[in-house]
């Protein structure tokens, strides 16, 4: 019965102005589903439509992260790297102090309560760091849902402490053994069940990207990002900063970021994994570099890391969640339009990045926000001192520290896991 | 094997040719292979033994790295094709090879983006040159499927579209204005390779994809033995078989191929 209410609100919908947006930013974005998704987007649209429309929708969300996720989070002066630098005034936005540890709480609980509305009992998604996936095993472990998560099985070995939280957590995680075994196939297999699960599931996907409504839905729910951090700017220094950086996999907590600058004379910076360098070819680079073109896939438009055949290459990355091979379609769009500016971080320099950061500020910042970090110093010494940057620090570090030991190389957590495996031998 | 000349363009022809074969079937075999897996010398010895057991139209799918409305089979016979370095190129000269030897239409089976790199309208002139009657993209419904449309249109070749148990009467209705050649209904809710429940409910369905399109229906997803097929004569024009041929093939040999299609059918 469910199947014919959803095919019924959709058919309502599709009526009336739907059909006018289609989730299109310039050339980028759309709805490329197959025909057996539809209405379960077209339910969600309506549904994602009328939570927009209503104050009371955010109003709840805002109390919820609140109460659960301490938001706002800080906007933290660091005194001592802009001391270090001498330019510009370094802030740090502390999305690290969300509830789970990164920023992905925000877009998981938005879309939990969007769940509630629809009277679905299941979620699922895709995770590449697993923030995601910890992020939604959380979630559907306050709301009572039943939770799979899809996580490539290059990302389940690299990430082990994230899947063990999350199967604490009471979800169960599915190793994807197919295509090359990351981000991106677990985007896929999440769909696979889908459409199959879609009358009593929602696909909580991770990132402003894939068919329309999600670009816009994920980047709604990060929005509360620039709110809080605007407001936090001018309380602190009664004017805006000059630049903000944010770094980008999917594009979420850039999004976030940005929506709070979008009409002011901001600079708007994103940060994208530049691997082992553009010119190595092992890098995640979309929109900063030459190797990625227009294509579809995972069911939208945007640039793609692909061969001359579209079909899709490997990518690389220090950091599992911005290891993917596209990009959101509103922030393509926005690089077509000059309306924010694209560069990368190396890996070399993002470890960099982060040892600077422990040492100046105390601040354990993920390898993923260690982009922006890493783009933000390359600016901020060539900066006026009366210049203002903000830095999304979109996760903590210290819970990766399987993944940050290796970065750095510490060879006290070497022998250190090495002994706890002799221990685990014995028994 | 039919009289019908498979150089008459289509999309007429697919559409004349299915209701011709009609007259002589109670319901038509479509068969489906990923060109290049396991090879494409293989494939060529199953898509004739194939067309000499008696299927009347096949699929041939050109691999994508994404292909996410295909279940684990196909899904994996697109990795296998690409990593033993199937290209678009060898799999438009495979597809002329085959449609020049072989007198049954042929269609592309592929994702958009295959179609949209090589560029829609050159895709479209390179289907036609060769002799492939038409395709199905399962990631370009009809709102997203524009410049797909007009290079189709314009080289006189069937889109062909899909209905689901979900497509509501008014969209299967909005579908039919611009597909092609046949309709192409899902059996169920999933992806290619699962198990399907040939029920009453499904008789529904299908009463319903009939009903809205002036078109033949093909029936897809889940169809692996003859008890489906006998079950389908009525309900639909085209059965379709996709993965259980490649697991055939993955278990038994290219040489299962004949014998298999053969059971379906006799």
């Amino acid at each position: 019965m469910e199947t014919i209410n959803a095919t019924q609100i959709a058919n309502h919908f599709m009526k009336g102005r739907y059909m006018k947006h289609r989730g299109y930013y310039g050339p980028f974005g759309g709805a490329f589903l197959p025909e057996i998704l539809v209405a379960t987007f077209e339910e969600l649209d309506a549904r994602f439509r009328q939570a927009k429309a209503d104050k009371h929708f955010w109003e709840e969300y805002e109390t919820l992260m609140a109460t659960y996720s301490c938001r706002p989070t800080p906007l933290t002066y660091a005194e001592n790297l802009t001391r270090h630098f001498g330019g510009a005034k370094i802030y740090i936005k502390r999305e690290d102090l969300n509830h789970t540890g990164a920023h992905k709480a925000n877009n998981v609980m938005g879309q939990g309560l969007l769940v509630k509305r629809m009277g679905k009992k299941r979620v699922i998604a895709e995770t590449g760091a697993g923030q995601h996936g910890v992020a939604t095993a959380t979630m559907a472990a306050k709301f009572g849902f039943d939770c799979t998560i899809y996580m490539g099985e290059v990302d389940v070995l690299r990430q082990r402490p994230n899947v063990f939280w999350m199967e604490q957590l009471g979800a169960t995680v599915v190793p994807v053994t197919d295509g090359t075994r990351i981000l991106k196939d677990a985007i896929n297999e999440a769909f696979r069940d889908w459409v199959t699960n879609m009358d009593t599931t929602h696909y909580v996907l991770g990132t402003a990207c894939g068919p329309h409504p999600f670009p816009e839905m994920v980047s709604w729910f990060q929005s509360i990002i620039g709110k809080e951090a605007r407001a936090q700017i001018m309380k602190a220094e009664g004017r805006l900063p000059t630049k903000v950086f944010a770094c980008v996999g999917g594009g979420s907590n850039a999004m976030g970021l940005f929506q709070g600058f979008m009409d002011d004379p901001v600079e708007l910076v994103g940060v994208e994994a530049g691997g082992e360098g553009i010119a190595s070819g092992r890098h995640a680079s979309r929109l900063c570099s030459d190797d990625a073109s227009f294509g579809i896939a995972q069911g939208y438009k945007t640039y793609f890391l692909q061969n001359s055949d579209g079909q899709m290459k490997e990518t690389h990355s220090i950091s599992a969640g911005l290891d993917y091979v596209g990009v959101s379609p509103i922030l393509a769009h926005m690089h077509d339009q000059e309306k924010a500016r694209f560069e990368y971080a190396t890996d070399t320099e993002v470890v960099d990045a982060l040892k600077l950061t422990m040492r100046m500020e105390g601040i354990i910042p993920a390898l993923e926000s260690c982009h922006a970090f890493a783009g933000a110093f390359k600016e901020a010494a060539n900066m006026s001192t009366d210049d203002i940057i903000i830095i999304n620090q979109s996760g903590r570090g210290d819970k990766d520290i399987f993944t940050v030991a290796d970065a750095l190389g510490d060879p006290k957590w070497k022998e250190f896991i090495c002994a706890k495996a002799g221990e685990y031998k014995n028994d | 094997m039919t009289e019908t000349n498979t150089r008459t363009p289509a999309p007429a022809f697919l559409e004349t040719y299915i209701r011709e074969q009609r007259k002589k079937k109670a319901i038509l075999l479509m068969t489906h292979i990923v060109m290049g897996y396991p090879s494409f010398d293989a494939c060529f010895e199953i898509v004739r033994q194939m067309v000499d057991a008696g299927v009347d139209l096949m699929e041939l799918q050109i691999p994508f790295s994404e292909p996410m409305a295909d279940g684990p089979v196909i899904l994996k016979a697109n990795q296998a094709a690409l990593d033993s370095g199937a290209t678009v190129e060898k799999c438009f000269e495979f597809a002329q090879k085959v449609s020049d030897r072989f007198d049954i239409p042929f269609l592309f089976m592929t994702y958009g983006n295959i179609l949209y790199k090589y560029g829609m309208d050159a895709f479209a002139a390179r289907m036609s040159e060769i002799g492939v009657k038409g395709a199905i993209v399962p990631d370009l419904p009809p709102e997203e499927a524009n410049d797909y449309l007009s290079a189709m249109k314009k080289h006189d070749l069937s889109a062909v579209f899909i209905f689901s148990p979900e497509t509501s009467d008014q969209r299967m209705k909005m579908i039919d204005t611009h597909a092609t050649g046949f309709i192409y209904c899902l059996a169920r809710k999933g992806v290619t390779g699962k198990e399907t429940q040939f029920s009453s409910d499904m008789g529904n369905y299908l009463a319903r994809c009939q009903k809205s399109t002036r078109l033949p229906t093909a029936v897809g997803f889940g169809v692996k033995e003859k008890a489906d097929i006998d079950f389908l004569m009525g309900k639909a024009d085209i059965a379709v078989v996709g993965s259980q041929t490649i697991r055939e093939v993955a278990q038994n040999g290219v040489n299962a191929t004949g014998p298999f299609i053969r059971s379906l059918i006799e």
